[in-house]
């Protein structure tokens, strides 16, 4: 990256490691981190709309959607996540190659569950095979989106549902005094008000959340897990011009620093946001604050 | 072969006993069934020994955190904080490479880089860190009144806590403390996908699983399976731990008893 890199071999101390920090597969290195941040920043929205989706079919008055809503945040309860990950993956892709097997090729005959193997014709494979390395990489990533999705989405709709539950019964018996139909008290009264009593929840998911995401090596993504083991390791002068001993207890102690760095700034955020939210409320939290003001 | 024949070779499989050779083709639910099963030895051997660890140092990390001096303050939540705020994942990892290069230069600490001993200690690292915030929390929410009634008494010091101080924390810290145990034992299914090799196939019941799973390329076999396990599990910790509950609180009237709720709180 540097002109002065261009001879490691002479080169020594800092100047040697600032051009092996900044070789080519350290900076594939960095993006990884942003691919860990874009992971984050699609799958809390998407998440919270699985689990706003959830939580009002747990409260629906029709007993299947309220059955299928309950079924859906019990489950994740009893199960280690890590299951749910590794299970999403596959069965979604096995899923959407089925969807787009039975619209491409009807007239298949063979048993797309061939003994051990799942078979379906090549058009209808994910991604093609002819497509291009970033199609497949993209592919993997939307997977992992969707798998983080359903499983924290049932968080968030266990954290959406104690909310709605908590919002005062008095607020409702007034909508609907005033005549509101279930649909307007629900959207004009409950939904304003749950989120002050959503938010420590959803916080507390958002710390989950942001240590869930080393998970994304599981899930075959080159995430920064794969390229602290990638680049760790011991390197001899054969395959590069910094060799280097086993190192990847460093790279996992650099690992380990940036994400107590990131709950760190993530904690002191929400603190200040909650306390903006709290401002005002008739909840113990705000009384405090109007205290310590008087 | 019979059901009872795949138990017999399989059953221990996960201890190195039995058949040496996982099956290779033609997989039959009991071989499932009793592979996954036996992985589970290793699940609860991790959270097992994990719990009953980490609630000693929990409780001395907890009262160290609440500690007025900060010699004794400050390293205590500086263990709560390394602790809770990365994710265990990176700890199994970074406690791995770091005890690999330990026994490069003291050969003794070679047990660490083996699963059984290395992983155990960083899930009872790990549980004591989010016991001991748990902890914390309830000792300083024990009521006023309990301790002015020991000062009454004329109890201080090792009497005080050990009568008054810390049966009250753990009665308040109970609720809390059940999920915490249930999510340690969720987390020990971690151990065999981080690092830690599993030697001679020897895993725990998600290395199974993903290994029918990759196998068969049927996901909604094995990982029912394992679900079904690990539900087993959960109600049983909820029931051991319900038992303790109510022992913690016999002394209370019906309605003021805390009770167990079980929340989501899941991946570290």
């Amino acid at each position: 990256m540097f002109n002065s890199c261009t001879d490691p071999s002479a080169l020594e101390g800092l100047s040697w490691l600032l051009c092996y920090l900044t070789t080519g597969k350290h900076l594939s290195m960095y993006w990884a981190v942003g691919t860990v941040l874009l992971l984050l920043a699609i799958t809390a929205p998407v998440a919270l709309v699985f689990g706003f989706g959830g939580a009002s079919a747990a409260r629906s008055r029709f007993l299947p959607l309220r059955w299928f809503g309950k079924a859906y945040i019990s489950v994740v309860r009893g199960v280690p996540d890590i299951a749910f990950f590794m299970f999403f993956v596959i069965a979604l892709d096995q899923a959407f190659e089925l969807v787009r097997h039975k619209i491409k090729c009807p007239g298949w005959d063979q048993d797309i569950w061939q003994g051990n193997d799942f078979v379906v014709c090549t058009a209808a494979k994910l991604p093609l095979g002819t497509a291009p390395q970033w199609v497949h990489e993209t592919y993997g990533f939307f997977l992992a989106v969707l798998t983080f999705s359903i499983v924290f989405g049932a968080f968030a709709a266990n954290v959406l549902y104690g909310a709605m539950q908590a919002v005062p019964r008095a607020q409702i018996e007034t909508a609907e005094a005033y005549g509101m139909t279930h649909r307007q008290s629900f959207w004009r009264i409950m939904v304003p008000q749950m989120w002050v009593y959503a938010l420590p929840g959803l916080s507390n998911l958002w710390m989950v959340l942001i240590k869930a995401t080393p998970l994304l090596f599981l899930l075959g993504v080159e995430d920064i897990v794969y390229w602290a083991r990638e680049l760790g390791g011991s390197k001899t002068t054969q395959f590069t011009d910094y060799p280097h001993p086993d190192w990847r207890m460093w790279y996992f102690l650099a690992l380990l620093i940036f994400y107590l760095g990131f709950t760190r700034v993530s904690e002191v955020a929400l603190d200040k946001i909650m306390k903006r939210l709290t401002k005002g409320q008739a909840t113990m939290g705000g009384e405090a604050q109007r205290k310590a003001a008087a | 072969m019979s059901c009872w024949e795949t138990i017999a070779d399989y059953g221990l499989r996960s201890l190195g006993h039995g058949e040496r050779l996982l099956p290779r083709s033609d997989f039959t639910l009991c071989q499932q069934f009793t592979l996954i099963g036996s992985g589970m030895i290793w699940n609860i051997y991790f959270g097992t020994l994990a719990l009953l660890s980490g609630f000693v140092l929990a409780t001395a990390v907890a009262l160290g955190k609440s500690a007025r001096n900060p010699l004794i303050r400050k390293p205590a939540e500086w263990f709560v904080f390394v602790f809770r705020g990365s994710p265990l994942f990176i700890q199994f990892f970074f406690a791995y490479f770091l005890f690999l290069s330990l026994k490069s230069s003291y050969p003794v600490l070679a047990p660490l880089t083996a699963a059984a001993l290395g992983a155990l200690v960083v899930l009872f690292l790990n549980t004591a860190a989010y016991s001991a915030e748990i902890f914390y929390g309830a000792l300083q929410s024990i009521p006023k009144g309990d301790i002015e009634a020991a000062d009454a008494y004329g109890m201080s010091g090792w009497p005080r806590f050990r009568r008054v101080i810390w049966p009250t924390m753990l009665r308040l810290g109970w609720p809390a403390y059940t999920n915490e145990a249930i999510f340690l034992f969720h987390a020990t299914t971690l151990v065999f996908f981080s690092g830690f090799p599993t030697l001679k196939q020897k895993g725990d019941a998600l290395y199974y699983a993903s290994y029918f799973a990759d196998k068969t390329f049927n996901p909604f076999i094995p990982y029912p399976i394992l679900a079904f396990y690990f539900i087993l599990l959960t109600l049983t910790v909820i029931w051991l731990f319900g038992r303790v509950n109510a022992r913690l609180n016999r002394h209370l009237p019906q309605e003021t008893r805390s009770r167990i709720r079980l929340r989501p709180q899941l991946i570290r």
